[in-house]
C-alpha cells in the first residue's frame, strides 16, 4: 500500500543525485509551526501554490477555557494571541481556508481533517506536526514535517523525500472487554521501543485491526510516531467508506462510486512483502499504562515497574518518583486529562462518561475533559455527556490540544501526577516537573473516580 | 543556508538516550513567530532550575562546554515532536553537528535544512566519544567522516542531495522551485 501511494504521487522519481519529488494532496496548517514559513514566503515573494489543498486551524496554543459572556474564547497570553493573529493574517493574505478559534469547524488539526472528510484514502497528507500519522487510519500516506518543509509545500505543493522502509504490524485475535485501541497501540510501542520504528512506515494489519472503528484506527495510527515510525497506515475497507460517506468534503454521486472503486485497489496485494514484520495477539492484551518518560515504557496495568535496564531508564524512574518492582495500581493521581488527538473523539468521551456516570470525582483530583473539536463538543452535549462530566465534578472545556502540549494555560504543576489519554509522557511534556501516566479513556476515567491508578474493569 | 564543509570542535557529551525534542526545547517556548534567540531556551528544563538559576551539574553549564559545536548524545536523538524549533535552538546556541547511534527521522530532516549535521556513527566510535568528553573532532561533510584525535576516521551516512546542499549552501526550496514545470505537468496529468 505504501508503494502504491508513493508511486501515484511521484512528480519525479529519485535519481542518483536527488531524492524523489512527492506531490501533496492535503496540507494541514496550524498556528505554531507555520508563522516562520509564511514569513519566508513573503521574503521570497512567493505565493501559496494550491490554497485549495491547504486547510488551517488553531489548536496548540489556544486556550480551552470556557467562553465569556460575549461567546468568545478569551486569549489572555500575549504570545499566543500574536501567534493566533499571525495565522489569521497569513490565511487571509494567502487565501487559505481557516477554522479559527471560536468557530464551529475549529478543533485539533488531526481531528477536523477526518471529520470534514478531507482525509481520504490514497492521499498524501502532511502537516507541521508529528501526529499527522493519525490520518493513515484511512489508508493515506500521512506524516509530520518541519517548518522548512511547510514552506516547501506551501510554495510548491511538493516535497523532496526518500522512501521509508515498511514494517507490518499484524494484530490478530480479539481484544477482551475493557481493552481498547489505546491499549493495543501502547502494547505495540512497548514491543517496538521508542526508536524501534525509525526509518519505517508501519502498516497495521490483522483481524484485530480490521475489527476497529475508524476512531479506534485513528488512535492506533496517531501513536505510530511514538515508536519512531514516520507514518502508520491501515488499508481502507467498508468501515472506512462508511465513515467517509456524506462528510462535507467527501466525493458525492458518481464521483463517490469512482473514488470507492479506486480506494478498493489500495490495500497491499496478497503476498506483499515488508522489510520487517511484528506480530501481536490481541486476546492476550491487558489495559496498558506507561511508567516512565517515553511512550515505549508501557506495561500491563497490573504489572510492577520493571528494573531499569540502563542509566537512562533509571533517570526516568527517578523523574517519575517510582521504584523498580513497585505496582502502579493504587498509585495516587492529582490530575486526569481526557483529550488530545489520540483520544478526544466522541467514542472516547462516551467511554469515559460510561465510567463516570453517576459517580463523583475523588476529592482533590482535577479532571479536564477536552473534546477534540467544536463539532465533537456539540455532539457530546447533544447526548448529555457534558452533564455526566460536570455532575461528576470534571471540567468540560473548549476544543484544543490542551494539556497534551501544555502551551495554552492547561498544565501540571511540578511534581503532580496525571493519568492522561494523550500521547507523550516526556519529562515536562504536560508542564515543567509534571509526571504523566499514559492510558486509555477508560483507565483515565477510573482514576478520576478513585484518585488512584485503577483497572476500570474492577471498578465496582 | 550557509555552506557547511568542515567542523573542527571539541565535543559536549550528553550520555542520555532518547532525547526528545520536548527536552531540546520545551513547548512553552514555541509561541514565537520567528526563530531568533531560541538558543537561550535550549534544554531549558535541564539547564535551569525553576527560578532560572543554571543547574551546575548539567553539562552545558560546565566551563568545558563553552564554545563546543559538536554534541554527542545517546541513541535515538531528537525523537518525538516535529518542531523545527529544536534544530533552530541547537544552531542558535552554537552547535553545528549532533552525533549519536541513531537520529529520529523528522529531526534529521529538519537539521539538514538548517545546516546542523546529523551524524550517525557505529557503536564503537560512539562509545569512544562518550568515554572521552571534550575531545577535539573534525567533521568532513564531503568525505562523510568524523575524525577522532588519534586520526581514526568514522564514516557516516548522508543523503547525496543533502550533502550537496550543505557543501554549497543550497536551500532545498530553490531546487523545488526549479522543478515548476514537472510539478505543473504532474498536476495536469492527474
Amino acid at each position: 500500500m505504501f508503494e502504491k501511494i508513493w508511486d501515484a504521487h511521484l512528480v519525479r522519481a529519485a535519481s542518483a543525485d536527488t531524492p524523489a519529488i512527492l506531490y501533496v494532496d492535503l496540507h494541514l496548517v496550524h498556528e505554531v509551526t507555520s508563522p516562520q514559513a509564511f514569513t519566508w514566503l513573503r521574503e521570497k515573494g512567493l505565493k501559496v501554490r494550491r490554497p485549495e489543498r491547504t486547510v488551517a486551524t488553531m489548536d496548540h496554543s489556544t486556550p480551552t477555557t470556557p467562553r465569556g459572556r460575549d461567546g468568545r474564547i478569551p486569549v489572555l497570553d500575549n504570545a499566543a494571541a500574536t501567534q493566533i493573529a499571525a495565522l489569521e493574517k497569513n490565511c487571509a493574505d494567502f487565501g487559505i481556508e481557516l477554522h479559527a478559534l471560536g468557530t464551529k469547524g475549529q478543533g485539533i488539526v488531526h481531528v477536523i481533517g477526518p471529520e470534514l472528510g478531507l482525509t481520504q484514502p490514497g492521499s498524501v497528507i502532511v502537516c507541521g506536526d508529528s501526529h499527522t500519522s493519525t490520518h493513515g487510519a484511512f489508508g493515506a500516506l500521512a506524516f509530520g514535517i518541519g517548518t522548512s518543509e511547510v514552506s516547501h509545500v506551501l510554495a510548491t505543493q511538493s516535497l523532496l523525500q526518500n522512501p521509508s522502509k515498511t514494517l507490518a504490524v499484524t494484530v490478530d485475535g480479539k481484544l477482551r472487554p475493557g481493552v481498547t485501541a489505546k491499549d493495543l497501540v501502547l502494547a505495540v510501542i512497548a514491543r517496538l521501543g521508542i526508536g524501534g520504528g525509525t526509518g519505517h512506515v508501519i502498516e497495521y494489519r490483522g483481524s484485530a485491526i480490521r475489527a476497529l472503528s475508524m476512531e479506534e484506527r485513528m488512535t492506533v495510527c496517531n501513536m505510530s510516531i511514538e515508536a519512531g515510525a514516520r507514518a502508520g497506515m491501515i488499508a481502507p475497507d467498508d468501515t472506512t467508506f462508511a465513515y467517509l460517506k456524506g462528510r462535507p468534503r467527501a466525493p458525492t454521486g458518481a464521483a463517490w462510486e469512482q473514488a470507492v472503486a479506486a480506494w478498493r485497489q489500495l490495500p497491499s496485494d496478497e503476498g506483499a512483502t515488508f522489510d520487517r514484520e511484528e506480530k501481536l495477539d490481541a486476546s492476550a492484551l491487558e489495559p496498558m499504562i506507561t511508567y516512565g518518560t517515553n511512550p515505549g515504557m508501557g506495561i500491563p496495568i497490573s504489572a510492577a515497574v520493571p528494573e531499569p535496564a540502563n542509566p537512562t531508564a533509571a533517570k526516568a524512574l527517578k523523574y517519575m518518583g517510582l521504584e523498580a518492582k513497585q505496582p502502579l495500581l493504587g498509585h495516587k493521581v492529582d490530575v486526569v486529562f481526557i483529550g488530545s488527538c489520540t483520544n478526544s473523539r466522541l467514542s472516547d468521551l462516551r467511554a469515559a462518561a460510561g465510567v463516570m456516570k453517576g459517580r463523583r470525582v475523588a476529592d482533590g483530583v482535577r479532571v479536564l475533559v477536552v473534546p477534540g473539536s467544536q463539532q465533537i463538543k456539540a455532539a457530546a452535549e447533544a447526548e448529555g455527556l457534558d452533564r455526566v462530566f460536570r455532575e461528576a465534578g470534571a471540567e468540560w472545556r473548549e476544543a484544543g490540544c490542551s494539556m497534551c502540549i501544555a502551551m495554552n494555560g492547561d498544565q501540571l504543576s511540578p511534581g503532580q501526577y496525571a493519568v492522561s489519554t494523550s500521547n507523550r509522557n516526556f519529562e515536562g511534556r504536560q508542564g515543567a516537573g509534571g509526571r504523566t501516566f499514559l492510558a486509555s479513556p477508560l483507565t483515565a476515567a477510573a482514576a478520576a473516580i478513585t484518585g488512584k491508578i485503577t483497572d476500570a474493569r474492577e471498578l465496582t | 543556508m550557509d555552506k557547511v564543509t568542515t567542523i573542527k570542535s571539541r565535543t559536549v557529551v550528553l550520555p542520555v538516550e532518547n532525547v526528545d525534542t520536548d527536552q531540546i526545547i520545551p513547548a512553552r517556548f514555541l509561541k514565537a513567530t520567528s526563530k531568533a534567540g531560541l538558543g537561550s531556551k535550549l534544554f531549558a528544563d535541564w539547564r535551569f532550575a525553576a527560578d532560572g538559576a543554571p543547574k551546575a551539574d548539567f553539562v552545558l553549564n560546565q566551563p568545558a562546554a563553552a564554545g563546543a559545536a559538536v554534541l554527542v548524545a545517546g541513541d535515538n536523538f531528537g525523537c518525538g515532536s516535529s518542531r523545527e524549533h529544536a534544530p533552530w535552538a541547537l544552531c542558535d546556541y552554537g552547535f553545528r553537528a549532533v552525533v549519536s547511534t541513531s537520529i529520529a527521522d523528522i529531526f534529521r530532516n529538519n537539521s539538514l535544512k538548517n545546516g546542523l549535521v546529523p551524524i550517525v556513527v557505529d557503536a564503537a566510535t560512539h562509545a569512544r566519544l562518550l568515554a572521552a568528553p571534550g575531545v577535539e573532532v573534525t567533521v568532513d561533510v564531503a568525505a562523510q567522516t568524523l575524525t577522532l584525535p588519534d586520526g581514526t576516521k568514522a564514516k557516516f551516512p548522508i543523503d547525496p542531495f543533502a550533502r550537496y546542499c550543505l557543501l554549497n549552501g543550497v536551500d532545498e526550496l530553490e531546487f523545488l522551485l526549479s522543478q515548476e514545470a514537472a510539478i505543473t505537468a504532474f498536476e495536469a496529468k492527474r
